[in-house]
């Protein structure tokens, strides 16, 4: 065997190397995927029990907001009806996204386009404080000022879902800003040379180019505030009053999917139906982030197909 | 305006232009008549663009620049404090290097310039915007998708669209900065084209890195090197018979 043969022939270290890398990341990734799917499959398993084992009918989940799983109604039914929390944890979501939305791309754009320098150094550290600060502190300063500043202002108990929009708002506003900012950034310079060279002013750009073209993010950016405030339990549940009632007004006590899993998980017994029934709560929320998922998805691809 | 092609519509005097403490430009005195193409031509970093951009004040964007001397349009001083930029870019328009529509339609996008100043009128939006691409040759292109994303045309079709962006806001001044070095030859000669059409309508400035374009096109040339404009004369005379050696020198290749 000459020299360039053994060369050929043996395998080397790097090769080696390279190999046992990627069967190390395969493993990860194996393991990962069996960890969601069985967390999927064992929240599904669990959640579907109420309708397969306890006979409990969709429609009555989705659609009664009767919520009593322990014990039987006037129709000698057990009331699992979710259409309280649903309809919380909806409008809990949707308003504090409404409220947060415009602040947040009115920071965004005062840190981007108009002071970026200044805005940078003044607001960025505040942004990051809001987002590391725990959602108990949240939801404690929530019953300690929100909660009694409604009951004065509007009546009530100050429970409900105001309050938890309030506290959803301010837990939201840095998601929002923060996403909303890396897609102003992402808006090349030269369309705002090009619209300036046009004789437009630089209002005129932000609004007639600059937040057209970050549009697709600044969707996302929403839908990404949407997600987390559908998902926060803790601060809710501190201040939505924990009754599963439908809301009849924003100052009403009334309970959020998430709320009501938390205040309620200690107190049923595996394999019951109160537990299943919460388990087909847990099956919502898992949906919803789903559902949640796609959507950001989906904007994201129609952003790039503008592009 | 003065329509009298004797007196330039723009002149400029003595300009200096100092990013913090370093002098880019040394004093350039440049006349520019109306109805003409002027060619600034020079090697990479001899401050041609950054004399151009100066032009319509787009220096003023960029922080750390300090610019003196006299640029006068049909005898106004453009950067006299009151002097509303907004104004003056609407008169004196600019096409960039890279073609860069916006993100919308073709429509849209010719229409932009005319919106903001606030043309909501559909019949005379529709009138102009097809008027300024037939202008900018690129009509019979994009006439059938006029709704279609600017970007998804081709370079040098984008840039086009670009110039007919600017000629429906209807300036008197067109400055180009290198419009056509991000394009192909074919592209690069309409657009070439496309400038010997409107120049009877508009006053245009371009800077160029094609000597050839240069020669091609423009009535008169500047040459500049190291932030000094080195010579300035009609461009038959400056490539035939150039006064300056440093000009001469460029222009058969002896430089640097």
């Amino acid at each position: 065997m000459n020299d360039v043969q053994r060369k050929l022939m043996q395998p080397s270290a790097a090769t080696k190397q390279d190999r046992r890398g990627k069967i190390i990341s395969l493993i990860c990734i194996v393991f990962i995927l069996i960890l969601t799917v069985s967390l999927i499959g064992f929240i599904a398993v669990r959640g579907l029990a109420t309708f397969f084992t306890n006979h409990v009918s969709l429609r009555e989940f989705f659609f009664s907001s009767a919520w009593n799983p322990g014990q039987l109604g006037k129709n000698g039914q057990p009331q699992v009806g979710a259409a309280a929390m649903i309809t919380a944890s909806f409008a809990v979501t949707l308003l504090s996204a409404i409220l947060a939305t415009p602040f947040a791309v009115a920071v965004a754009l005062y840190m981007t386009e108009l002071a970026p320098k200044r805005g940078a150094r003044l607001l960025q550290p505040v942004i990051e404080l809001l987002v590391g600060i725990p959602s108990v502190v949240y939801g404690f300063i929530g019953l300690i000022v929100v909660v009694p500043a409604i009951r004065t202002l509007f009546g009530g108990t100050g429970f409900g879902v105001l309050a938890g929009s309030l506290v959803l708002f301010v837990m939201i506003l840095p998601t929002i800003t923060s996403l909303t900012i890396d897609s102003l950034k992402q808006v090349p310079d030269y369309y705002r040379s090009a619209s300036l060279a046009l004789g437009a002013t630089r209002w005129q750009t932000i609004y007639k180019v600059i937040l057209r073209a970050a549009l697709p993010g600044i969707l996302t950016a929403v839908v990404f505030g949407m997600a987390r405030a559908f998902g926060e339990a803790l601060a809710v549940q501190m201040v939505i009053g924990n009754a599963a009632l439908m809301p009849t007004s924003l100052v009403t006590p009334t309970a959020t999917l998430t709320s009501q899993l938390t205040s309620q998980m200690g107190d049923t017994i595996m394999g019951t139906l109160p537990n299943n029934a919460l388990w087909s709560l847990a099956l919502v929320l898992l949906l919803m982030s789903v559902i949640f998922n796609v959507l950001i998805k989906w904007i994201g691809k129609r952003g790039e197909m503008q592009k | 305006m003065t329509k009298q092609s004797t007196s330039p519509l723009l002149r400029t005097r003595d300009v200096h232009l100092y990013y913090g403490e370093k002098e880019a430009l040394h004093g350039i005195n440049l006349d520019f008549n109306q109805h003409e193409i002027t060619a600034l031509i020079g090697p990479s970093g001899c401050g041609k663009s950054t004399y151009l951009r100066c032009l319509n004040r787009m220096n003023d964007l960029a922080g750390n620049v300090t610019i003196t001397g006299s640029f006068e349009l049909d005898g106004q001083d453009i950067y006299r404090p009151q002097q509303d930029v907004v104004e003056l870019r609407k008169l004196v328009g600019m096409v960039f290097q890279q073609p860069n529509p916006f993100p919308f339609s073709v429509f849209d996008n010719v229409a932009y310039g005319m919106r903001v100043q606030g043309i909501t009128d559909k019949k005379v939006l529709t009138e102009r915007v097809e008027s300024s691409l037939r202008q900018a040759a690129v009509w019979d292109e994009v006439k059938d998708q006029l709704n279609k994303n600017a970007l998804a045309f081709s370079g040098g079709q984008q840039q086009r669209i670009c110039i007919a962006r600017l000629l429906a806001v209807q300036p008197e001044v067109i400055l180009l900065d290198e419009p056509t070095s991000a394009l192909d030859p074919i592209s690069s000669a309409k657009i070439e084209e496309t400038l010997q059409d409107i120049k009877t309508d508009y006053t245009i400035i371009i800077v160029t890195h094609s000597m050839q374009q240069a020669s091609r096109i423009s009535d008169k040339t500047a040459f500049m090197l190291n932030g000094d404009l080195i010579e300035y004369g009609k461009t038959k005379k400056l490539f035939l018979n150039p006064e300056k050696e440093a000009t001469s020198d460029y222009l058969n290749g002896k430089f640097g």
